[in-house]
């Protein structure tokens, strides 16, 4: 199981040209915003069409230009946390979560709906609408609803950026415990150097609608491959000013 | 009110209520495509749809005839095919009262359909839900009071319909004399008590009408 993306798009203005590869891993998308990142996990989920280029998940291909295949994204088994987190506001709790088990018989998804609601610690909320719960509450059901249908990925647009640092230490901790128990690749996009260096197996430093540089968190942080991957880990303290940077090597090139 | 201002009473309920029923059908699904279908001609769908808003009543009844009129482009095959015409029936009246209130279910509707959150509608796509059923639970639940504010507003402008109803319907006392068309009648005779009486009356119905769809309205937004 792993991703394979390969896209190329050119939207209002902007270019996004970018290639990496992950394992059965958790891996973080770490750049400024607008470099590309939502628009890379929204190209993942179907939601928006590359220019060009492949897209495998595991052995299925999602999209591939040259062979016109272009999988609806009601099609593509992946699980998909909005930054917003896009949870039904007319709908309650369970209501929400059973939503996302389409194609469940209707006892397995009530036995997969108490069974996540135990695993998140919601358990009593399951009639309460989402705007009389807490935002970590929140963030709980929106992860619980996208694994109901066990998907074959799970992608995560910012979803902790909203919330406070104790609840964003916690939600860090479920997000590894949930890629270890589900045996599936894991994004997760951020803009938090923290965040990235809790978290990820593997990173993929975006600017500007490329991959400056993808490896372990170790590998771009101690070994930055240019100018820029430094600037954007700038933050990452006593680990980067350990380290000089080495300055000669040209970015943009893709893994 | 005497027993031929009950039957203007009743019929104008009827038309309206009719009618109402099938703005809500056409009107919803109109919107639906209005606002999320891209394709070319959209907008001129649109102003085609909200013509009969901006066009005088009487206007809007010409075109009417020369669809439905017995010779019309519609009403003579369907008058060659079962000897039926619509003209001067009460169904004429719904067919006016239809056509001249669509328009506001379709804008605010449409309206209602746009507002709704695109990551809502996105997110229910990832959960592998068809555009169908995510139009049935997610955008149409979401857009509910919208749409249920454009109902009420069609059913008072469907009340109200004088200009297209005459034209199409005319003004058979018993028959298709609905009450805009019972107070002209009335007014014209001289006959202002009774005239009166069913004045205050519409009035009153038609304040409670727009009370109902501000409310509906003030809560979509």
């Amino acid at each position: 199981m792993g991703i394979s993306f390969s896209a190329r798009k050119v939207f209002s203005g902007f270019t996004l040209d970018a290639s990496w590869d992950i394992g059965n891993e958790l891996a973080v998308i770490f750049g400024y915003s607008g470099a590309g990142k939502s628009m890379t996990l929204q190209m993942i989920a179907g939601l928006l069409t590359p220019d060009e280029g492949n897209i495998v998940l595991g052995e299925t291909v999602l999209f591939d230009s040259g062979r016109n295949v272009n999988t609806r994204p009601q099609k593509r088994s992946i699980g998909y946390v909005f930054q917003d987190l896009a949870l039904f506001p007319h709908m309650t709790v369970a209501e929400n979560i059973r939503y996302g088990g389409r194609g469940i018989e209707k006892n397995e998804q009530e036995e997969r709906c108490r069974e996540l609601l135990r695993m998140f610690r919601i358990t009593g909320l399951e009639d309460r609408l989402p705007s009389q719960i807490s935002g970590g509450q929140k963030q709980r059901v929106a992860l619980a609803r996208a694994l109901i249908r066990r998907p074959g990925a799970l992608l995560l647009d910012e979803p902790f950026s909203a919330l406070d640092m104790p609840i964003r230490f916690e939600m860090r901790t479920m997000l590894k415990e949930i890629q270890q128990s589900y045996h599936m690749p894991v994004v997760l996009i951020t803009h938090d150097v923290d965040e990235a260096l809790a978290v990820a197996d593997r990173m993929i430093v975006y600017s500007d609608g490329r991959v400056m540089q993808a490896g372990s968190p170790e590998e771009i942080f101690l070994s930055p491959a240019c100018e820029e991957v430094s600037s954007l880990s700038r933050f990452a303290g006593e680990l980067r000013r350990s380290v000089p940077f080495p300055g000669s090597e040209l970015c943009g090139s893709t893994t | 009110m005497d027993g031929s201002s009950w039957f203007s009473l009743r019929l104008s309920l009827q038309v309206a209520a009719v009618a109402t029923l099938m703005i809500v059908v056409a009107g919803v699904a109109i919107a639906y495509l209005l606002a999320m279908k891209r394709f070319r001609g959209r907008e001129a769908l649109d102003m085609l749809f909200t013509l009969p808003l901006v066009l005088p009543p009487t206007v809007t009844g010409y075109y009417l005839i020369v669809l439905f009129g017995r010779n019309g482009l519609i009403g003579r095959p369907l008058h060659e095919a079962t000897g039926w015409t619509v003209m001067f029936t009460w169904h004429a009246a719904v067919l006016a009262s239809f056509v001249v209130a669509l328009p506001l279910m379709i804008k605010t509707a449409r309206a209602a359909i746009e507002s709704v959150d695109r990551n809502l509608i996105n997110a229910s796509y990832t959960l592998g839900h068809s555009k169908c059923e995510t139009a049935l639970r997610v955008i149409l639940p979401l857009a509910k009071k919208g749409i249920i504010a454009g109902a009420v507003l069609s059913f008072a402008r469907a009340m109200g319909e004088f200009g297209a109803t005459l034209m199409l319907a005319g003004n058979i006392p018993g028959r298709t004399d609905t009450m805009p068309i019972a107070i002209y009648s009335m007014a014209g005779s001289g006959d202002w008590s009774r005239s009166g009486v069913m004045v205050a009356f519409f009035t009153a119905v038609s304040g409670v009408f727009l009370y109902v769809a501000n409310l509906y309205s003030r809560r979509t937004t």
